[in-house]
C-alpha cells in the first residue's frame, strides 16, 4: 500500500506547503508572526490553537482504524467530558477535574471496546449507540444550558502560553510524543497493526487481539476526552448540543488523508497528525479569504473524494504509476 | 420468515411502550395523537425506508439527511426567487437527487470504497451546496403549501390523517411492496447476505448498487419535500442528524446491521417508537427533550445486542455441521 506515495508521506508534506501556500496568497499577513503578553499571535499560531482538538481525536483514531475499527462517538464523548470539566472547575481543583474528565473519556471507551471486543458488534454500530446518546448524556450533566466556569486553571488549559506557545498545542505535541513513544517504541504498534491486518490470524499467533482492541477504543476515549476538556476550556463554558459536533466526521478525515487505509493493518500517528493540521489549515484559509465558512463542507467532500480514489484498490494502474515512478527515484 | 422473531420483538415493545403511556397519560391513546406522531414522523419514515434498502444490501447512507437539507433549500428556491412551478420543481429535485445517489452507488462499486465513507463525502457535499444556496431560512408561500397543509382525511375520534402523512403510508407500502415481493428485493437481499455469492448467482451487483444508493437519496428527495411541506420553509440547517434517527429506526426495527436481514414493516414500526418516546416526553412535560437521545441509545443497544445473540444462535448449529462433516 505504501506504493501509493513516492516517499511515505510526501504527498501530505506536499499538500500542506500548497495550502499554506494559497492561504499566503489570500491573506499576505499569514506568516506574521507577534509577541504580546508572552503568548505568539498569528494565523499560523491560530493554526496549530484550532487544530488541536482534530489532532488529539486523530490520535485516538488513528489507532482504532489500525484494528480496522471506527469510532462514530469522539464528538458525543467531547461533549460529555466537557460537561464534566465545566461542571466542576468552580468547586474543585485542576487535578481532580481532569481526573474526573479523562475517568469518565476512559469509561465510554471501555464501553466502545467492551462492545466491539467482547460482544463482536461492528465497530461502526456500536460506537453509533455512544453517539446517539452521549450528546443527551452530555445535556443531562449541563441539565440543559450552557455550563460556564471562571476557574483560572481551567481557563489556562484552553488559554494560556508557554515559553510564548498556546498550551492546547504543547499538550497535542505531548500526547503525540507519548504515543508514540508507547506504540512505536514497544511492539504494540506492531501488535496493533496485526490485529486490524487480520484478527484471526493473529489471533492463532498469539496477540491479544481482543485486549488490543480494547485498549485502542480506550486510549481514542482519554484522547477525546482531553479534546473535550481544551475546547470547553477554550470558550471557558460547556456546550452540550455543539461541543466536538462533527468532529469526528473532521478526525476520520484527517486520519484518512493521512494515509491510513480504512481496511486496517497499518498507521502512521505523524501523518494523522499532519491530516489534522491540513483540514485546519484549509479552514482558516477558507475563513481568511472571506468565502462564508459553510464553503468547508465542499472543499472537504472534493479532498475525500480524491483521497479515497487515490487509496481505492481498484486504482491499480494509478498506484503502478507511482510505483515506477518509485523505483526510478529511489 | 428468519426476519420475523426481531419483527415481532419490535412490534411487541411499541404495543407494549403505548400500553405503558395510555396508562400514565389516557390522552395518548386517541388518533388525534395518533394523527400528530404520523405527521410529525412523515418525513423520518420516507427516510428510513429508503435507509432499510441500503442498510439490507450490507451498505449505509449518512448522506439522506443533508439530501433532505439540500432539497428543502432548493424547493424553496426554485419556487420563491426563481419563479418555477412548484410541480416542476419537485421533479428536478427528484432527478437531481436520485442521480446523487446513483452517483454515490456507482463510486462505492466501481472503486471498491466502503459505502460510509463515500456517503460521508456526500454528506459533506450535499450540505455545503445547500449552504451555497442560502444560509437563511426562505419561506415558502405558494398556494400549493397551504392546499397541502390544510388537506387532512378525518379519522374517527377527531384525529387529522394529514397529506404529508398519507404521502408517508404509501412510501412504506410501495417500499415494502418492493422490497418483499420483486425480484429486485430478492436481489437486495442476495446482496447483503453475500455479496460475492450474490454475483454468481448472476446478480448484477454493479446495476445493484447504483440503484439502491438511488433510491435512498430519492426517497431523501420526497422526504425533503415532505420535510419542506411540514415546516413551509427551506432551509439549509434543516434535518441534521437525520441520518442517524433513520438508522437507528432501521435497527430498532429488526433489521440486521450486517445486510441480508430486514423488513420495512420492522423500520415503520422503529419510527413509530421512536415517535412515540417523543410523545411521552411532551406529555411528561418535566422530562427534557435529550431524554429522547438516552431512550433511543438504550433501545439501540438492546436491539443490536439482541441481533447478536440471534446471529450466533443462528451460527452454532452451522458451525457444527460443518466440523461434523468428512
Amino acid at each position: 500500500m505504501t506504493a501509493l506515495l513516492p516517499r511515505r508521506g510526501l504527498a501530505q508534506i506536499l499538500a500542506l506547503i500548497v495550502i499554506l501556500a494559497v492561504d499566503r496568497v489570500v491573506s499576505p499577513q499569514f506568516f506574521d508572526l507577534r509577541l504580546q503578553d508572552g503568548r505568539l499571535f498569528g494565523s499560523l499560531i491560530d493554526v496549530l490553537d484550532r487544530g488541536t482538538p482534530v489532532a488529539l481525536l486523530s490520535l485516538g483514531m488513528v489507532l482504532v482504524i489500525a484494528t480496522r475499527g471506527i469510532d462514530l462517538s469522539v464528538g458525543a464523548v467531547m461533549a460529555i467530558c466537557g460537561a464534566i470539566a465545566a461542571s466542576l472547575a468552580d468547586s474543585y481543583s485542576l487535578p481532580v477535574v481532569l481526573a474526573a474528565a479523562l475517568g469518565a473519556g476512559l469509561v465510554c471507551g471501555l464501553w466502545n471496546g467492551f462492545l466491539v471486543a467482547v460482544l463482536g458488534m461492528q465497530p461502526i454500530v456500536a460506537t453509533l449507540i455512544l453517539m446517539v446518546a452521549g450528546r443527551g448524556i452530555a445535556q443531562l450533566i449541563t441539565e440543559g444550558r450552557i455550563v460556564t466556569f471562571t476557574s483560572p486553571d481551567l481557563v489556562w488549559l484552553g488559554n494560556g502560553a508557554i515559553l510564548g506557545v498556546p498550551v492546547p498545542v504543547v499538550i497535542a505535541l505531548g500526547m503525540l510524543i507519548l504515543t508514540g513513544a508507547v506504540v512505536r517504541g514497544s511492539a504494540l504498534g506492531l501488535l496493533i497493526e496485526a490485529t486490524g491486518g487480520n484478527a484471526r490470524a493473529s489471533e492463532l499467533a498469539g496477540v491479544g487481539t481482543r485486549a488490543m482492541i480494547l485498549a485502542v477504543y480506550v486510549w481514542c476515549g482519554v484522547c477525546a476526552a482531553l479534546a473535550g476538556v481544551i475546547a470547553a476550556a477554550d470558550i471557558m463554558g460547556a456546550d452540550a448540543n455543539n461541543a466536538g459536533l462533527w468532529l469526528e466526521l473532521d478526525a476520520i478525515l484527517a486520519v484518512v488523508i493521512g494515509g491510513t487505509s480504512l481496511f486496517g493493518g497499518r498507521f502512521s500517528l505523524v501523518l494523522a497528525v499532519l491530516g489534522a493540521l491540513i483540514i485546519q489549515t484549509m479552514n482558516t484559509g477558507i475563513l481568511l479569504s472571506g468565502y462564508p465558512p459553510e464553503f468547508n463542507l465542499l472543499v472537504k467532500a472534493v479532498v475525500v473524494l480524491a483521497v479515497l480514489l487515490l487509496q481505492s484498490p481498484k486504482l491499480s494502474g494509478f498506484a503502478g504509476i507511482m510505483a515506477r515512478l518509485r523505483r526510478a527515484n529511489p | 420468515m428468519k426476519g420475523l422473531s426481531p419483527l415481532l420483538i419490535t412490534a411487541i415493545v411499541l404495543v407494549a411502550g403505548f400500553a405503558a403511556c395510555a396508562v400514565q397519560f389516557p390522552n395518548i391513546a386517541s388518533t388525534r395523537v395518533i394523527g400528530n406522531l404520523l405527521t410529525d414522523n412523515a418525513f423520518l419514515g420516507i427516510v428510513a425506508t429508503g435507509m432499510t434498502f441500503v442498510i439490507i444490501s450490507g451498505g449505509i447512507d449518512l448522506s439522506v439527511g443533508s439530501v433532505i437539507g439540500f432539497t428543502t433549500v432548493f424547493v424553496a428556491l426554485a419556487i420563491e426567487r426563481w419563479g418555477v412551478p412548484p410541480l416542476v420543481a419537485f421533479v428536478a429535485i427528484l432527478v437531481l437527487s436520485a442521480a446523487f445517489g446513483a452517483a454515490m452507488g456507482a463510486i462505492i462499486h466501481v472503486f471498491d470504497l466502503p459505502p460510509f465513507i463515500v456517503t460521508l463525502a456526500g454528506m459533506f457535499l450535499a450540505r455545503g451546496a445547500s449552504f451555497l444556496l442560502s444560509t437563511e431560512s426562505v419561506p415558502v408561500t405558494a398556494p400549493i403549501y397551504s392546499t397541502v397543509s390544510d388537506f387532512a382525511l378525518r379519522m374517527p375520534g377527531g384525529g387529522r390523517l394529514s397529506a404529508i402523512a398519507i404521502i408517508m403510508l404509501a412510501i412504506v407500502i410501495g417500499g415494502a411492496l418492493l422490497l418483499h415481493l420483486t425480484r429486485f428485493g430478492a436481489n437486495v437481499y442476495a446482496l447483503g447476505g453475500n455479496r460475492a455469492t450474490a454475483s454468481l448467482m448472476g446478480v448484477a451487483v454493479g446495476k445493484m448498487t447504483v440503484k439502491i444508493y438511488m433510491l435512498s437519496s430519492l426517497f431523501a428527495g420526497i422526504a425533503g419535500i415532505v420535510f419542506s411541506f411540514y415546516t413551509s420553509a427551506g432551509y439549509s440547517l434543516s434535518a441534521v442528524g437525520v441520518e442517524l434517527d433513520s438508522i437507528a429506526a432501521v435497527v430498532i426495527g429488526g433489521t440486521l446491521l450486517t445486510g441480508g436481514q430486514g423488513s420495512v414493516i420492522g423500520t415503520f414500526l422503529g419510527v413509530l417508537i421512536q415517535g412515540m418516546i417523543q410523545t411521552y416526553i411532551n406529555f411528561d412535560g418535566t422530562l427534557s427533550s435529550w431524554w429522547t437521545k438516552i431512550a433511543t441509545g438504550i433501545l439501540l443497544f438492546a436491539f443490536i445486542a439482541l441481533q447478536q445473540g440471534l446471529v450466533a444462535l443462528a451460527r452454532r448449529p452451522v458451525a457444527k455441521r460443518v466440523g461434523a462433516a468428512p
